[in-house]
This record gives C-alpha cells, structure tokens and sequence, in this order.
C-alpha cells in the first residue's frame, strides 16, 4: 500500500456508502472534503448524488391520502364517545 | 392560521372541528407508519383510532416538550409495538447491505456500470408523474424498519431528531436505514426509469 495522498482518496464504491452522511451533514470536516475531491472528479458519482437527491425530492412530493366522507364520520362520532368518558355511549 | 398548536388548544377546550383537521392532517401518515408494524390494515386502522382516543383522553397530559407531530407518533408507535406480534426490534439494523450492488464496480472499486441517467428531467410533469407514482410503491417495498425512516424522514418531513425520538432509535441507526432505504429506492428508479 502506498503511502501518502494516495491512501486517503476514495473509489466509487465507497463513496457511494457515504452520500447519506453527507447529506445529513454527519461527515467529519476531512470525510466531507475527501467525498467532495472525489465528486469533483467523478462525473458517475456526481450523477448519483444528483439522483439520491432527486429520490428524496420525489418521495416529498408523495401526497397524502384523504380522509373519505364515511372515515370522517366516523371519527367524529368516536370523538363524541371519547368526549363523553371511558363508560360513555 | 391551523397550526398545530393551535389545534391543540383548541383540542384541550373540547374543540370537535379542531380534531377533525388533526385527524385529517395525519390520518394517512399514521395509517402507514402502523401498517409496518401489524399485520393487516384493518389492525393498523384499530392502532390509528386507539392513539386518537389516547390524544383526546390524555392530551392534559401532554406538556409540550415535543412538537405535537411528534408526540403523536410517538404514541402511535408504542401502540402499534404492543399491538403488533412482531418483537420488540433490539437486533439493531439487520444485514450489511451495500447501497449499489458490488457487481457494477470494477475490482478497484471504479463503477463498471454506471448509473443510468433518470434525474434530469423530474420537472416534466408527465414524467415527473410517472416517477412520483412508482416511487410510492418502491417505498412501500422497503423492509419494515428501512420504510418507516424513510417515510417519516423524506415523505411526512420529520427532522432526524423527531425519527430518533419517534422510532427509539439511535442517530446512527437513524442513518443508517435512512442510507439503505433511500438507495434501494433510488435503484428502483434506475432500473425502470433510467438509460445508460
């Protein structure tokens, strides 16, 4: 093994183990700097950054299923029994 | 404005329609993070309803530490634990799970074969469509633990903090399922969506 500079460069399989740390901000300052260097010259990890990003961006855009009509009488109904006590009918 | 906090005040003085737009702020991200842990919907629909009382019932208890959001699923969570036959998870995170399989790299660790381009163009509605519909379903694939993160994290928002809080699990862990998730996710998409 070669000592040095060398020894401290990342290949792609490793990099991309540590996209979500980098995401979190949880690399230390030297990891961070590091997985950059690396980034800069990897147009392939580069992507993959920017599909991991795309990834969290869709599943934001997922949007809720609503409460059908039926569900939400239903919860009503149950709040009002609630409201009236453990024995409450 | 319908803060939550506000909703809870209102909650407290016994406001009917106050609950009702908490339970339709939720319902459905309650509804999801319960089903990872029982065995059917209809299980999941009876932890959901069983939290609301314990919010209606308990809420002079709640003091606030915590967003409401959080308490919520909190108390959902526990719930859904006591509920569910499956253990209390302890064994932390499973297996090592590499987030590209190792046969697209080369034996220096170089990618053989590179990701396949599909993230340019997630601004063109129809695609974009496309892509929100199977990224769903690829989420609810996930190995329980994976999904719940994931969810909380990328879908419902949550801070990694309130996931921790949520789960009872570790920062570390948090990251960790956090990682795998959204990696097997991102693979879904390459492969139906992406060219080389």
């Amino acid at each position: 093994m070669r000592l040095g500079l060398r020894r401290r460069d990342l290949v792609c399989q490793q990099a991309v183990e540590l996209v979500t740390d980098y995401l979190e901000g949880a690399l230390p300052a030297a990891g961070r700097r590091r997985f950059e260097r690396h980034l800069a010259g990897c147009p392939h990890c580069t992507e993959y950054l920017v599909q991991m990003r795309a990834t969290i961006e869709l599943a934001g855009r997922i949007t809720p299923d609503d409460l059908t009509p039926q569900m939400q009488d239903d919860f009503i109904a149950l709040y009002r029994q609630w409201q009236a006590g453990p024995d409450g009918d | 404005m319908d803060d939550d906090t506000e909703l809870l005040h209102r909650l407290r003085a016994g406001d009917e329609q106050a609950f009702v737009i908490l339970v339709r702020r939720y319902h459905d991200a309650m509804l999801r993070l319960a089903s990872s842990f029982v065995p059917s919907r209809a299980v999941a629909e009876e932890v959901v309803q069983d939290t609301w009382m314990g919010v209606v019932r308990g809420i002079g208890g709640f003091e606030e530490r915590s967003s409401f959001r959080t308490w919520l699923f909190r108390i959902l969570v526990n719930r859904a634990r006591t509920t569910g036959e499956r253990e209390r998870r302890s064994i932390a995170i499973g297996t090592a799970e590499p987030a590209v399989d190792q046969s697209r790299f080369d034996a220096a660790g170089g990618w053989a074969a590179p990701p396949e381009q599909w993230a340019e163009d997630i601004d063109d509605r129809l695609r974009a469509g496309k892509l929100a519909g199977r990224i769903r379903s690829a989420i609810e694939e996930l190995p329980a633990r994976q999904r719940e993160v994931v969810t909380l994290r990328d879908v419902d928002g949550l801070s990694s903090d309130e996931v921790c809080h949520v789960l009872d699990i570790s920062d570390g862990n948090q990251r960790v399922l956090l990682h795998r998730g959204r990696s097997r996710v991102r693979q879904v998409l390459e492969t139906e969506f992406g060219r080389a």
